[in-house]
């Protein structure tokens, strides 16, 4: 068994675990692939949450854009990608959160900021 | 019978997408990665290959948790582009070559004992279509080449291992070569390079890491198959994981075979790597 992970600073790695405790979420992130889906969690996000049996932390933590929240709570990093598409959270927006940083803070550390 | 005629490694970044479908390849942030291809693209126009074999990884577009391969290969007559959560790209649907997909299941199964998940219906996203716009200029009906999806589990771990992705390239090419078909087949191996996408190392990239990587695959990929996951990630973040990829389409072209082409971009959150082989 040469490959059991150990932790990494400041990284979380998505292993099986983790992947049970974020089922249902990644669940709803999943469904997010239609424009139907998207619209009806758009119009009404506390319903749609409901739909899919989210605890009352993991609603808490969607209602807060709480991203580093929703890692830690098993939402695997692509499939929260869709609940940045529903919320207006690009990808940078979720990272620049989860260095905590403002947006411009994270861009100024890039080797090339327009390639977005 | 068939021929691995040429390999690819090369990262498939999902921004990268929208950026063809606008038409801002030369907006000088993004110049100097397209550029890098035009070469490839000329060298893949003398190749004339019938199929590409497109091994990546879904990133929820079409795989979930309930249900999650390891290795998947697509058997279809055509690839539908799917939405993975921001809408479906204006792109032709793929056409795949199901006689090529059926002998590569067989070959791969019997012979090589990889047991893959086959897949009748299968939407593609940017893992797969990345890589095929960088390489493949698509018309308003369809792409140059057919292709092939083999999809990966590299995002929820136990993975399967650096080495098993090399050997199963091997194999692929094995398979390939007793196709009794004349098919020119060139194998992508997509994904990486350094990147994290979660918690406080969001951003990181090792460049340092990037070309060794780029050095050995060329140079020693039988030691490069021996890298651990915890190595990749601790060196070059948690995502940089999906590398071991690039060791299947290694694996599928000839231990020998000759570099073509190498360049390395990273602008903004992902080394951007790109290295090609013939034979």
């Amino acid at each position: 068994m040469g490959q059991l992970l150990k932790p990494i600073a400041d990284t979380s790695i998505f292993d099986l675990r983790l992947s049970r405790r974020g089922f249902r979420l990644n669940k709803m992130c999943a469904s997010l692939c239609t424009p139907e889906n998207r619209e009806a969690f758009k119009r009404d996000e506390q319903g749609y949450m409901t739909r899919f049996a989210l605890s009352a932390e993991e609603q808490a933590l969607i209602r807060k854009r709480d991203f580093q929240g929703l890692i830690d709570a098993g939402m695997n990093i692509y499939f929260m990608i869709k609940i940045g598409s529903v919320t207006g959270n690009g990808l940078y927006k979720m990272g620049a959160q989860m260095r905590g940083e403002s947006y411009e803070e994270f861009l100024a550390t890039r080797n090339i900021r327009g390639a977005t | 019978m068939g021929r691995v005629v040429g390999g690819i490694g090369l990262s498939h970044v999902p921004s990268i997408g929208p950026v063809v479908d606008r038409g801002r390849t030369q907006e000088p942030a993004w110049k100097p990665l397209f550029d890098a291809y035009v070469p490839v693209r000329e060298w893949l126009a003398e190749l004339k290959p019938d199929v590409a074999i497109v091994v990546y990884n879904d990133h929820g577009a079409d795989f979930a948790f309930d249900k999650y391969p390891t290795f998947a290969l697509g058997v279809a007559e055509r690839y539908a582009i799917g939405d993975e959560g921001y809408g479906t790209r204006p792109l032709p649907e793929v056409a795949g070559d199901v006689e090529l997909s059926t002998h590569l299941a067989e070959a791969l199964i019997y012979e090589h004992e990889f047991d893959l998940t086959l897949c009748q219906e299968l939407a593609v996203e940017h893992g797969f279509l990345v890589p095929m716009n960088l390489c493949f200029p698509h018309g308003a009906n369809g792409w140059p080449v057919r292709a092939i999806p083999l999809e990966v589990n590299v995002v929820q771990h136990p993975l399967p291992t650096a080495r098993r992705c090399y050997r199963l390239g091997q194999a692929l090419r094995a398979a390939i070569e007793s196709y009794p078909g004349n098919s020119r087949v060139v194998v992508l191996g997509t994904g990486g390079m350094s990147h994290q996408l979660q918690g406080k190392r969001f951003g990181f990239m090792n460049e340092k890491f990037d070309q060794w990587f780029l050095d050995q695959l060329e140079r020693d990929p039988e030691a490069l198959a021996e890298l651990s996951h915890q190595k990749i990630m601790e060196q070059a973040g948690a995502e940089a994981v999906e590398l071991i990829m690039w060791l299947t389409m290694r694996g599928a072209v000839s231990p020998r075979a000759r570099r073509v082409h190498r360049n390395y971009y990273a602008p903004m959150t992902t080394g951007m790597g790109l290295i090609s082989f013939e034979g």
